[in-house]
């Protein structure tokens, strides 16, 4: 009897999943529905103009898709001569010894900084060198959010992508060694080919980590409602244009940010979606 | 001879260029952890001279008194006092909300994960961990904040559980996969009902993973400050209502920053936070690494 009850609590609990999930998207569409039938899901996707003003009310939501774009590429693209490294460093060179573990920590502790933190050191430290290296005048941009999202995503890259290098076989290694391969010979023609998959996934998710960061984005970015001009330019991704105007708003304009909401879901969704199916397909190998 | 000649520069250039590698590996790998010094050394040179006791006694002061400080010179007064107890209301009542539903669908995919419907709820769950924390904000606004008509603590707190579940959900699970099937035959065995074993034998084997997940979940979403912004809002005076606004030390952080005369409290409360977090991840380590099973 007791388990009976035990067993049902158990299935009602994972039954909250489904609940839940389901109440996140008739969150997401219920509310995204009025602006989507006022310009259509086309039509607000790819409308780069953002105008609150009563008179000319006018929403759409390009100009922050291309800046989330812009911002999470450019910070991926950065974060790899960083996170790979130190991958091979604790993967690799130094698996299994103590000052593997010892880098492999201290990477750690930057994901486990809060996103205001990495932004009010972006704003009061880094600015100020942006400024000096002739990026622009003020310092916000995408560049600058970039560079800062950069160090937020490497532990992500990092900590996934040295489980797939260490997992690589030692007979593998070790033939090639056999046949004279130098160190950084068998990394480059063995491990880094064994565990590419891996190391991709770890970095799409790394990508979908940076395409929903808020905070620190919010605060780096500069905050102007157009499309980025260039990695030089201001801008808004979706987080932040959200973070920034949603307190103030209601009607069609809370609609269309609710509506930007559901796009950031459905693409870092599908972003994890991606990684997930190629790791699987690895463990299946 | 010429022959082996041109193989053996070829062959240091080989080794040669097996350094160069190896030297950058290093060169890199340490240059990957000066953001963290260079953070931990701004927050700590700023933040050391606020950091007092007033901090944990003093309630966030008004704009006009900071302002009225700054001309006279003398030190911002307050501190942090509404966002500590904000920040300790909302986490709390989120672990609370978390526990048992984490453990219970942990416990359930560990004990069924061969249905289908496991894998469902498998998948689920990895959906809701990817959800960025600014649309948790949206979902929870949606739930709590719109029906009840007002901000409050409990919609933070909403909001960090859907944050916080699929950590203690996938650690409960993994702990649990992780134990010995032996464990349970033999309690089964002599007698005990499935319901014991689960309470008696396995979570209490378990108890260094599970517990790790849960601090390190706690970790994570101590520092949130996008959902609180659009559930909990902020206040200005210590609040223990769940159903009203309240403040959070990032939403304090938040506050600060977007007004240049509380700019002094900034660093001391990232300090705080900070120092929080990394003791949080620290016995997270200490405990996994004594419970190891």
């Amino acid at each position: 009897m007791k388990d009976k009850i035990f067993n049902i609590l158990l299935f009602a609990a994972a039954l909250a999943v489904l609940l839940l999930t389901a109440g996140v998207l008739y969150a997401l569409v219920g509310k995204s529905l009025e602006v989507f039938s006022e310009y259509g899901v086309w039509g607000f996707v790819s409308n780069s103009e953002w105008d609150p003003r009563s008179a000319t009310e006018e929403y759409g939501a390009l100009s922050f898709i291309m800046g989330t774009l812009y911002t999470a590429f450019f910070a991926l693209f950065l974060c790899i001569p960083f996170s790979l490294p130190v991958a091979l460093f604790t993967g690799e060179y130094f698996k299994g010894k103590r000052v593997a573990s010892v880098v492999s920590s201290i990477v750690d502790l930057l994901a486990g900084i809060p996103s205001i933190v990495y932004g009010l050191w972006g704003f009061y430290a880094l600015r100020p060198v942006v400024i000096s290296l002739g990026v622009n005048a003020q310092g916000f941009g995408v560049f600058l959010a970039s560079v800062v999202l950069a160090v937020m995503i490497i532990p992500y890259a990092s900590s996934l992508s040295a489980e797939f290098i260490s997992m690589v076989p030692n007979n593998l290694k070790e033939g090639a060694y056999s046949l004279g391969a130098t160190r950084s010979e068998v990394i480059q023609r063995v491990s880094l080919p064994f565990a590419r998959s891996g190391i991709v996934a770890s970095y799409i998710l790394a990508l979908g980590r940076a395409l929903g960061e808020t905070m620190a984005v919010t605060m780096l970015i500069g905050n102007t409602n157009n499309i980025p001009d260039g990695l030089r330019g201001t801008g808004n991704t979706m987080a932040s244009i959200i973070a920034n105007q949603f307190g103030e708003a209601d009607g069609l304009k809370l609609s269309a940010l609710i509506a930007i909401g559901l796009l950031l879901f459905i693409i870092t969704a599908l972003i994890n979606l991606i990684a997930k199916l190629i790791m699987k397909k690895l463990s299946a190998v | 001879m010429t022959n082996n000649t041109s193989s053996s520069t070829g062959t240091k250039r080989r080794i040669v260029k097996d350094k160069i590698v190896y030297a950058s590996v290093c060169f890199f790998s340490f240059l990957t952890m000066v953001p963290l010094f260079l953070i931990l050394w701004e927050v700590l040179s700023k933040g050391y001279k606020n950091f007092n006791l007033r901090l944990f006694t003093e309630v966030a002061p008004s704009s006009m008194d900071a302002m009225l400080a700054r001309v006279s010179g003398e030190a911002i007064p307050g501190g942090i006092l509404n966002g500590i107890t904000g920040t300790i209301l909302i986490v709390a009542l989120a672990v609370l909300f978390t526990i048992p539903l984490g453990l219970f669908i942990g416990i359930y995919l560990a004990e069924n994960s061969e249905k289908q419907f496991s894998k469902v709820v498998s998948f689920l769950t990895d959906l809701l961990q990817g959800i960025p924390s600014i649309v948790i904000g949206i979902i929870a606004y949606a739930w709590v904040v719109k029906p009840l008509g007002s901000y409050s603590a409990l919609a933070g707190s909403v909001a960090l559980t859907i944050m916080m579940l699929p950590m203690v959900v996938r650690s409960t699970e993994e702990t649990l996969k992780m134990l010995p099937v032996s464990y349970k035959e033999a309690g089964l065995s002599l007698g005990s009902s499935y319901t014991n074993v689960v309470f008696k034998v396995l979570l209490p084997s378990g108890f260094g993973g599970i517990f790790t997940g849960i601090l390190l979940a706690i970790s994570r979403v101590m520092g949130e400050t996008a959902p609180l912004m659009l559930t909990a809002l902020g206040a200005s005076l210590v609040n223990w209502d769940i159903f009203e606004p309240t403040s959070s030390i990032p939403l304090l952080i938040w506050e600060f920053y977007n007004d240049p005369n509380l700019i002094d409290l900034i660093w001391s409360s990232s300090l705080l936070l900070l120092i929080v977090i990394f003791v949080l991840n620290w016995i997270a380590k200490t405990v996994a690494s004594k419970w190891k099973i």
